[in-house]
């Protein structure tokens, strides 16, 4: 079936089979950020941005993409970079392969709650599983990146150079993208 | 592996009735449960260009249709207030938001899956179907009828709820439910339960003994409470024996009907 989609910005028109998942049309055009976890719809890992929304790309089909914009963590590589690092500090991620799928999830829960409280935090990447650690420092890592958010300048957003604070941030981020960004 | 020979987005009801008649044809809803199959399936019906994914309210009911997500019943600020949180309180724990941004309410309703939190909340908010073919039924006879080939257009809560409770126990969080218990007050003071993940599909049970007509309080909750557990019929399974939730029915009934009470255990 002929479909047309737009990832990372980047308009896709192709024919694909009807059965074919998105996690796999996402991989197939290098998006490789987008892994494949548990099979089982729960792990989180291969979530996408789909018209904003978080999905699990693992359960939808191509198909039902038509016409949609989907992000993937290569295309969010700005918003990833500002809140990656503030993880890593924390060292929460243990052998990172969990890691695309949270950052996903959690760039998902800062646009829907600015500033989230613990709860909702913790309710909110329930569906992303870690099976290295337990949570606690992913949950720092979060913590410490609003605090960073609630103090720092909307500026600092706009324009990753005015981050004079954290200027270790976007090589770290950038480093953490590129491994993710492995096959 | 699932495997889909054709892919059709219905542009009418008519259409997606008639192409879902083969048995080798099937409606998907969020399809997460479809994609667990190993189902080979000739046509695959998606109904999300119909315009079933809103959700309305007025003064007599709450509409839902079927492509409605569990997300957007978790966020309706209607339904949070009607059901006093306890829509929220059934869905929250449904794996991640990811999971239910795609799980419709049509396809967690048509399936009549014994786990599911949702047909437990609904049947004990007293909710009503919408059927292509056969109408409006309530959905505690539909829970009973078996899977047919009609389609499900939407789910309506009419609005007859005075106060409701919703608890679940999970062995580990966003896991399938141990067992699920919804607890209504009918505007007519009548007090319902439904319990779910039995591990069979939820079922209603009614105080038609009368035990809490005189209002709620500690004892008259334990005894509701037992009288539930004493009415269901339980099973094992890997998550847990046919008498531990037994015990659990009536621990949780006990605690919605406290907290309809205005109590807390």
């Amino acid at each position: 079936m002929k479909i047309a989609v737009t990832v990372n910005g980047k308009r896709i028109e192709e024919d694909v089979p009807c059965d074919l998942l998105l996690i796999d049309f996402l991989r197939t055009h290098g998006c490789y950020s987008v892994k494949r976890g548990c099979e089982t719809s729960n792990c989180g890992l291969c979530t996408v941005m789909m018209d904003g929304i978080p999905v699990l790309s693992c359960s939808v089909l191509t198909v039902r993409a038509d016409g949609c914009t989907v992000e993937t963590l290569e295309g969010l590589k700005e918003e990833a970079a500002q809140f990656g690092a503030f993880i890593a500090d924390q060292g929460a991620e243990q052998c990172g392969f969990c890691n695309p799928g949270l950052i996903m999830n959690a760039i998902a829960l800062f646009r829907e709650y600015p500033d989230p409280d613990e709860e909702t935090i913790r309710e909110y990447l329930a569906g992303n599983l870690c099976r290295c650690s337990g949570y606690e420092g992913q949950l720092r890592g979060i913590q410490a990146f609003l605090q960073w958010r609630r103090k720092g300048d909307a500026k600092h957003f706009q324009d990753p150079s005015q981050r004079d604070d954290r200027g270790h941030q976007a090589s770290h981020a950038d480093s953490l993208l590129y491994q993710e960004g492995r096959p | 592996m699932l495997t889909i020979e054709n892919y059709v987005k219905a542009g009418s009801l008519e259409e997606a009735y008639e192409k879902n008649q083969k048995k080798t044809s099937r409606i998907i809803g969020g399809m997460l449960w479809l994609k667990m199959s190993r189902m080979r399936v000739q046509t695959a019906i998606d109904l999300s260009g119909l315009g079933f994914d809103t959700i309305e309210e007025d003064d007599r009911e709450i509409s839902m249709g079927a492509m409605v997500t569990l997300r957007q019943l978790e966020t309706h600020a209607g339904l949070l207030e009607y059901t006093e949180g306890s829509m929220k309180e059934s869905l929250r724990h449904i794996v991640g938001v990811q999971f239910r941004n795609l799980a419709t309410l049509g396809g967690s309703i048509f399936g009549r899956f014994g786990f599911s939190d949702v047909l437990t909340e609904f049947l004990a908010l007293g909710a009503e179907v919408e059927l292509y073919k056969a109408g409006r039924i309530t959905l505690e006879e539909f829970s009973k009828m078996p899977v047919d080939r009609d389609i499900l257009v939407g789910v309506i809560l009419p609005k007859k709820i005075e106060k409701s409770a919703y608890l679940s126990l999970r062995n580990t969080s966003t896991d399938f439910p141990v067992l699920t218990c919804g607890v209504s007050m009918l505007s007519d003071g009548m007090i319902q339960a439904s319990i779910g993940a039995r591990p069979g599909r939820a079922v209603v049970v009614k105080d038609k003994e009368g035990i809490l007509k005189d209002g709620i309080t500690e004892s008259r909750a334990k005894a509701f409470g037992e009288y539930v557990s004493g009415e269901i019929v339980t099973g094992s399974n890997m998550r847990a024996g046919a008498e531990y939730r037994k015990h659990l029915a009536e621990v949780l009934t006990r605690r919605c009907i406290l907290k309809i009470g205005g109590g807390q255990e």
